[in-house]
């Protein structure tokens, strides 16, 4: 179905990367909070993708897999995947939680696109 | 391709739309099938669905829609997991639209499922994800070793407070009626469950927390008795409402919102639309009734589609 994500157009985050990658961007980062078991999360998966690859200039896409990166989703008391949130000069602005629909997706982030 | 007129479009993708796919692709009539962004219906955030006929060891619930997805996908059912916005079905053709695309179709079988009912309470929206969840699996993670509450007496209750304790200290099953809905198998796992604790005649009257749940209220039906339990999740099981809002207006549908159909078949009142699944069935809802539905949806249709009686035909 959503393949694999060699050659994909979002970035991978870890809890030691998410300070460098995610806070200290210059561009807004989506980070995408997921995991293997979370069917949602594979759902959405191919829709993150096909957002960052339409609009790489504005938007970065991050996944961050919480199973592998537990401090990051405590910090930002993630208690639902999949969570989307959009982090703008090192805060985050905007969460997004649950598997939606692209175009609602794309409603949501607006703003950052 | 939008602008061709295709025999039938199938709206929806649990059970009852992958089985009306399967039947109607093998009688090549190359459905289009939409089956939404959150394709695979309620079985998708279940774990093992033990009572699906034909699998001894039971079977995980994404699984099998993988396999029901595949099967259609082999005998030729063209699937798309786009969301539908809008519908006309009293046109001729009928007009399924996705956004800016317009599809056309003669027949069109909705499967659209049903979808979470929540409590309803002030707070519960603005805390969903933040310790509010109605997917167990899906967020059971984040309790662990924490205390909880499962509303709801069902066998969906019944399996999400059962399925937690792999995570929480405690769960509490809090349910308005002193007895339970749930089948005894269910029940009889959860009772047997030492980290599960009940409160039946009781509601849940308010969620406490700001950014994230920190307790709820709860109200003792007999006396209104008021009590606060700390706990930092609420999952919420306490049945579906119809995803018939699409349909408003133009199918006919019950004071529930279900739509209606002339049982034993699954035409509705519009000549060429036919439903299935647990949009239409609130009795049953099993994953296999609604394959069932699916299946004598998809027959219907054949049958409309080639003029014949459908009441005619019963071999």
């Amino acid at each position: 179905m959503a393949g694999t994500t060699t050659n994909s157009n979002t970035v991978t985050v870890t809890d030691d990367s998410f300070n460098a990658d995610v806070l200290g961007s210059s561009k807004p980062v989506l980070v995408d909070f997921w995991a293997e078991w979370c069917t949602p999360c594979k759902m959405i998966a191919p829709v993150l993708e096909e957002i960052a690859a339409t609009h790489a200039d504005k938007l970065t896409i991050a996944k961050l897999n919480i199973d592998e990166n537990p401090q990051t989703a405590r910090d930002y008391n993630v208690l639902s995947i999949p969570t989307m949130t959009v982090y703008v000069d090192g805060k985050p602005v905007k969460s997004i939680i649950g598997a939606k629909p692209k175009s609602a997706i794309l409603a949501e982030l607006a703003d950052y696109l | 391709m939008p602008d061709q007129v295709r025999n039938v479009i199938i709206i929806g993708s649990g059970p009852a739309g992958y089985t009306a796919a399967i039947y109607a692709a093998r009688a090549n009539l190359v459905p289009l099938v939409f089956e939404g962004t959150q394709y695979g219906g309620a079985l998708m955030t279940t774990t093992e669905v033990e009572n699906f006929p034909g699998f001894v060891e039971g079977i995980q619930g994404p699984q099998l829609m993988e396999d029901l997805r595949g099967q259609a996908e082999r005998f030729g059912a063209e699937l798309d997991p786009k969301d539908v916005t809008e519908v006309d079905l009293t046109a001729n053709p009928k007009v399924v639209k996705v956004g800016d695309e317009t599809y056309l179709a003669k027949a069109v079988i909705v499967a659209t499922g049903s979808k979470y009912r929540y409590l309803g309470l002030d707070n519960e929206a603005r805390l969903l994800g933040r310790g509010v969840s109605a997917c167990a699996t899906c967020d059971g993670f984040f309790f662990r070793d924490q205390d909880i509450v499962v509303v709801g007496g069902g066998d969906s209750a019944m399996e999400e407070a059962t399925f937690l304790t792999k995570f929480a200290k405690s769960v509490t099953i809090v349910h308005r009626r002193e007895e339970l809905r749930a089948s005894k198998i269910m029940q009889d796992r959860a009772r047997n469950n030492e980290k599960i604790k009940w409160k039946l005649g009781t509601t849940v009257s308010e969620v406490h927390g700001d950014a994230k749940v920190e307790g709820v209220e709860l109200t003792i039906l007999d006396g209104g008795e008021k009590e606060r339990l700390d706990v930092t999740g609420m999952f919420v099981a306490i049945g579906h409402d119809p995803r018939s809002e699409l349909f408003a207006g133009q199918l006919k549908l019950d004071d529930s919102g279900y739509v209606v159909v002339e049982h034993p078949t699954t035409k509705t009142n519009i000549d060429g639309v036919f439903a299935c699944g647990d949009v239409v069935d609130h009795t049953y809802r099993q994953a296999i009734t609604a394959a069932g539905t699916g299946c004598a949806a998809a027959i219907d249709a054949e049958r409309w589609l080639a003029d014949i009686p459908i009441e005619a035909e019963h071999a």
